[in-house]
């Protein structure tokens, strides 16, 4: 790790100010991804803004049938609120499923969502639901937000302040674990939603993705038997040691199956 | 002897309050007045020159002490082989040097180029980045097929071919012969894939030279300190012995990659008396898996010869060893001494003919972990044997029987002489643990759920307890391995024992506590272990191949003997009584048939106290040492049984059953023994499903250098094993005790795999049979 400046501000605007000041400045969550690669010596921020002494980013609310919960939320909170669990129980389920106990105790649902991995959990559950990532400056429509391998509609120094969830109909998520890291290789929300059903794939490709095909066949009919035989294609999907891309397509179909089985 | 009953318990181990409360001193606990903290710089690349290494910026770095390289330590010698292997046309191996920081090339990623000393560990971090190294990259040889090929780029000028020996083992034109006549031969072609093997606890050495008496010490996370400082003085410093102490103190695990004498030991003791401070270095993890010498990594072409009823006639292997970028100490022995020995397994198989190539790459050295080279054998000769009873359509269980060595001692066609065994026994009380009876019902069940259920056996055998010491030199070894052991009976009777065994998480400290408390009668908590210290211990050849009882163990027990006849003769004395006359018993020296009878430690007080004493024909004092040198190998065996189901949408892999029967003979502690069967197994369940290290096979960059890509076994992983043991004693040390230690990591993979191609109805699944490595199998099948 290089050394840098540490700032634990009370407020979202100190904090927006102090990430400001300095282009290499950047925001701590829970720094189960970023203080990793700062000891890694991957990263080297001039100012850690350490976000966790802001009572605004933190908590969960139900909010009309759906959920908004704070950037700052661990990953564990999510999964124990009897709110969450009430609203959206595959979203706690999600929550449950992070990493391990010590990440799920730290890591944050912000967090998850700025760093963008095409691994992590959370966005498919907020492309999936169709959430609103809200911001010290505006409120981002899920299908604006994720724009490929780490990068975000996030600008320089913008602080994610909560997700609204819209409550489904019904809604799953079922993953397929990297054998070494446990991240998804293939993760697949799909959700039965007002705007009608929604597919959102994590692990598979360089970000989050939705598959319209098998959405619009469970719009027909939302069952297994729907999505069983809608194959994506592997072209632009990740390939790696564990997992080339024929395999990652044809786990995305099967994903989508037991997700829909899943969601009952 | 003593009946205190104390063999067969098992006791609690006495380490863990230690451990388990966070008391223990690892070499990273070890703090020196003085202390600087050292990073290596490595290389990047697979295979280069080095055209400069400029360390100006980094010497003026702060806090920075001392910069070195292999320019300045060019007067240091390379790192020894302790295994000379000499070639079927009677040349010896080659034995390229391997400087301890890299001289004129770098051979791995990883290889060492500078060391950079400073007051703290972060200065010496960012000091590290300064140096600048001028590389000229070069092709690297990487996988073993291909390093062998002519024309691929050559690690070391004088291995041609990359070949460090070609080396062959048994009758070859008996087996050809065999081979001609047999009706049946069952032919497998594959990898035993190469394994890191991530002990808890990182390697880590701190070094300090003192003026005072122009000595040195070294702390170090290491196996076995006496073979340590023995190589470290006599081949490579050239210090005098006695002026070096080597210190392994508490050590979180070694599997075998901690027994070796480390570039890092040296450059960290040789720099210490250059900053005439002392140094510590602890490997980062990212470290860990670029340096520490990773095992197994074969290629290989088996084949069995059978008669019509499934005799095994002859056995014929050929193996491509990788040895990784140098020789590391005990490299060259492994995958040709501790492996093709093995070949015969449990078998009468009358011929066996195995030739092994030693290959140069460049990648992380390989030797010995856990099981070394014997894993490999059995995987050889257990995938063989069931697909022979698959080609040949009969019950795996079956044809082992029909191959069974059934008298002992047995001299194998691979030149070990079994001394003992019950091979039947074994397999059918693991054939009822298992519930094979039940498995077609099992079977029925998955198929309703959509899943494909496959059993697998696996019948192995070690030769553990190293070695007859004449035996290993006839065969190449260039130390002794034997072992040592010092019984101090304080004058309150109290004990101390002094052991050259290394305990990194096998338990001695209670094991060897049982054995001595229950020989002198005396309770466990009277007796101490200490062990991993030179300045401490009379001599020790350290802790690998399930040798610490069965060697270590019998040094104790010849030093006790030692103490019990010295304590008859003071209790002879002080009763009045004959010395052949003396019994003793239950913690008591007493007078045979009467009941006249003294303590042990009255015993021990009088010898220290002698004022009624026989002075004119003993020495006072109770304290005794032995050295043990075994007569033959131990062989422990078992039989494991696997029960897999896969999910055939996905290639996923669960284990649903795993049944395990080892021999060991004797057993002290069953718990202790039963903690090491599940470790093994665990070992061996993460080489079959999901441990294998992979280097780009262009490059030579190591793909799989963070646990994001190197899959090790978690306990979710793994199913609740059924354990059993069958006793056939060893006959030919005092305990009857053949060790456990490897037992699981060397049986398993073969059951595992032979469970997966089963399920699968396939012929060969690579290992480790990850999801998509199955799900292509399924996939090329259909
Ligand atoms: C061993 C391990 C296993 C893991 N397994 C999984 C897994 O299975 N699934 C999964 O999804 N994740 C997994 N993770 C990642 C984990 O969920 C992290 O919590 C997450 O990636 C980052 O969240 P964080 O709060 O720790 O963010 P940090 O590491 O603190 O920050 C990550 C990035 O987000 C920025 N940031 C943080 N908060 C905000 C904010 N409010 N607004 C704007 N930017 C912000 C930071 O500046 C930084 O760039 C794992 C992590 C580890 C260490």
């Amino acid at each position: 790790m290089y050394q840098f400046n540490y700032h634990k501000p009370a407020s979202l605007a100190d904090a927006a100010a102090a990430l400001a000041k300095n282009p290499d400045a950047k925001a701590l969550g829970g720094g189960q991804s970023l203080i990793a690669s700062m000891k890694l010596r991957l990263s080297q921020p001039s100012d850690l803004v350490d976000l966790s002494g802001i009572a605004e980013l933190r908590g969960i609310k139900a909010d009309g049938g759906g959920v908004t919960i704070g950037a700052m939320t661990r990953h564990a909170e999510v999964a124990a609120s009897a709110e969450v669990k009430k609203a959206i129980p595959a979203l706690a389920a999600l929550a449950a499923g992070i990493g391990d106990r010590m990440v799920r105790n730290m890591g944050t649902l912000g967090g998850s969502l700025a760093n963008n991995d095409p691994a992590a959990d959370y966005p498919a559950a907020v492309l999936g639901l169709g959430a609103t990532v809200n911001t010290n400056k505006r409120k981002i429509p899920a299908d604006q937000f994720f724009k490929g391998m780490y990068e975000t509609a996030l600008e320089a120094g913008e602080i994610i302040t909560s997700v609204t969830f819209p409550a489904p109909k019904k809604a799953a998520y079922v993953k397929f674990r990297n054998p070494a890291s446990r991240y998804a290789l293939v993760g697949v929300f799909v959700a039965d939603t007002a705007g009608g059903p929604r597919v959102a794939v994590t692990g598979a490709g360089p970000g989050v993705f939705r598959v319209p095909e098998m959405e619009k066949a469970l719009a027909a009919k939302f069952s297994p038997e729907s999505v069983a035989g809608v194959k994506v294609k592997a072209d632009g999907l990740n390939s790696d040691l564990h997992a080339s891309a024929e395999y990652r397509a044809h786990l995305v179909t099967v994903m989508a199956k037991r997700a829909v089985a899943a969601a009952g | 002897m003593g009946d205190m009953n104390l063999i067969g318990a098992s006791v609690k181990r006495k380490e863990d309050y230690r451990f388990l409360t966070g008391a223990g001193t690892y070499t990273d606990d070890v703090v020196l007045p003085q202390q600087t903290y050292a990073v290596f710089v490595r290389s990047p690349h697979a295979h280069a020159k080095l055209r400069a290494v400029r360390t100006d910026a980094a010497k003026k770095a702060p806090g920075v002490v001392g910069v070195f390289t292999g320019a300045d330590t060019a007067a240091v010698g390379g790192l020894p082989c302790g295994w000379l292997i000499t070639s079927k046309d009677g040349t010896p191996m080659k034995e390229p040097a391997h400087p301890i920081l890299a001289k004129e090339k770098v051979r791995h990623v990883g290889d060492p180029v500078a060391i950079v000393i400073a007051e703290t560990y972060a200065q010496a971090r960012d000091a590290a980045e300064l140096v600048d190294v001028d590389y000229e990259v070069l092709p690297a040889a990487v996988d073993v097929r291909d390093a062998v090929k002519p024309g691929a780029p050559a690690v070391h000028a004088e291995a041609p071919d990359n070949k460090c020996y070609v080396w062959g083992h048994g009758d070859a034109a008996a087996v050809d012969k065999a081979f001609k006549a047999a009706h049946h031969v069952t032919k497998l072609e594959f990898a035993n894939n190469r394994l890191i093997p991530n002990a808890i606890e990182p390697r880590a050495a701190n070094a300090v030279y003192s003026r005072a008496d122009d000595s040195y010490t070294l702390y170090v996370a290491n196996q076995n300190p006496h073979v340590e400082r023995l190589l470290m003085t006599a081949f490579v410093l050239g210090l005098p012995e006695h002026k070096v102490r080597v210190v392994a103190p508490d050590v979180g695990g070694g599997f075998g990659s901690k027994i070796f004498l480390y570039a890092e030991d040296v450059v960290l003791t040789w720099a210490s008396k250059q900053v005439n401070r002392p140094v510590k270095w602890t490997a980062e993890r990212s470290e860990s898996f670029m340096t520490d010498a990773h095992g197994r990594d074969h290629y290989t072409v088996a084949e069995l010869a059978l008669d019509k009823d499934g005799r095994f006639l002859a056995m014929r292997v050929h193996t491509l060893a990788n040895l990784g970028a140098y020789l590391s100490t005990f490299a060259s022995s492994v995958p040709t001494i501790l492996y093709a020995t093995l070949l015969a397994g449990q078998y009468t198989t009358p011929a066996i003919y195995a030739e092994v190539t030693g290959v140069f790459t460049n990648t992380t050295p390989v030797d010995a972990y856990r099981g070394a080279g014997r894993p490999e054998a059995t995987y050889v000769v257990e995938r063989l044997v069931e697909t022979a009873a698959r080609d040949l359509k009969m019950d795996p269980a079956e044809i082992r029987r029909r191959n069974f060595i059934r008298s002992f001692p047995y001299a194998t066609p691979v030149g070990l002489t079994y001394d003992t065994g019950n091979y039947e026994k074994t397999l059918d009380a693991v054939l009822k643990l298992a519930d094979v009876a039940g498995y077609a019902k099992r079977k029925e069940e998955s198929a309703k759920k959509g899943l494909l259920r496959g059993i697998g056996y696996s019948c192995y055998i070690e030769a553990c307890g190293l070695a007859p010491s004449n035996i290993a030199g006839a065969l190449g070894a260039r130390a002794g391995l034997f072992e040592a052991g010092e019984v101090r009976v304080h004058p309150t009777g109290k004990v101390t024992i002094f052991t050259g065994s290394h305990s990194h998480g096998q338990g001695h400290e209670t094991t060897f506590a049982q054995v001595v408390a229950d020989r002198l009668g005396i309770p466990i908590e009277d007796v101490d272990i200490q062990h991993g210290d030179t300045g401490k211990i009379l001599f020790g050849m350290g802790t690998y191949g399930s040798r610490s009882l069965a060697v270590g163990g019998t040094a104790i027990v010849k030093a006790l003997d030692k103490v019990v006849n010295k304590g008859k003769k003071i209790a002879a004395h002080l009763m009045e009584a004959a010395e052949a006359d003396i019994e003793f018993k239950n913690g008591f020296f007493q007078v045979a048939g009467t009941d006249k009878k003294k303590a042990f430690a009255e015993i021990a007080l009088t010898a220290y106290v002698p004022h009624n004493y026989p002075l004119d024909k003993l020495e006072p004092g109770l304290n005794e040492n032995a050295f043990y040198d075994p007569t033959n190998f131990t062989y422990p065996a078992g039989s494991y049984v696997c029960e897999v189901e896969v999910d055939p949408e996905t290639g996923v892999v669960r284990i649903d059953r795993f049944s395990a029967v080892d021999d060991f003979g004797n057993i002290v502690n069953p718990m202790i023994v039963e903690g090491q069967v599940h470790g093994g197994l665990a070992q061996g369940i993460g080489q079959a499903l999901l441990e294998g290290c992979r280097y780009d096979p262009e490059t030579g960059q190591l793909l799989t250098g963070t646990y994001q890509d190197y899959a090790m076994p978690r306990a979710d992983d793994l199913p609740a094993y059924q354990v059993g043991t069958e006793k056939t004693p060893c006959t030919h040390n005092p305990l009857g005790v053949k060790g456990c230690g490897e037992a699981g990591a060397i049986g398993s993979p073969a059951a595992v795999m032979n469970a997966i191609t089963d399920a699968l109805g396939v012929r060969d699944v690579p290992m480790p049979a990850t999801p998509q490595t199955v799900w292509r199998a399924i996939q090329a099948k259909r």
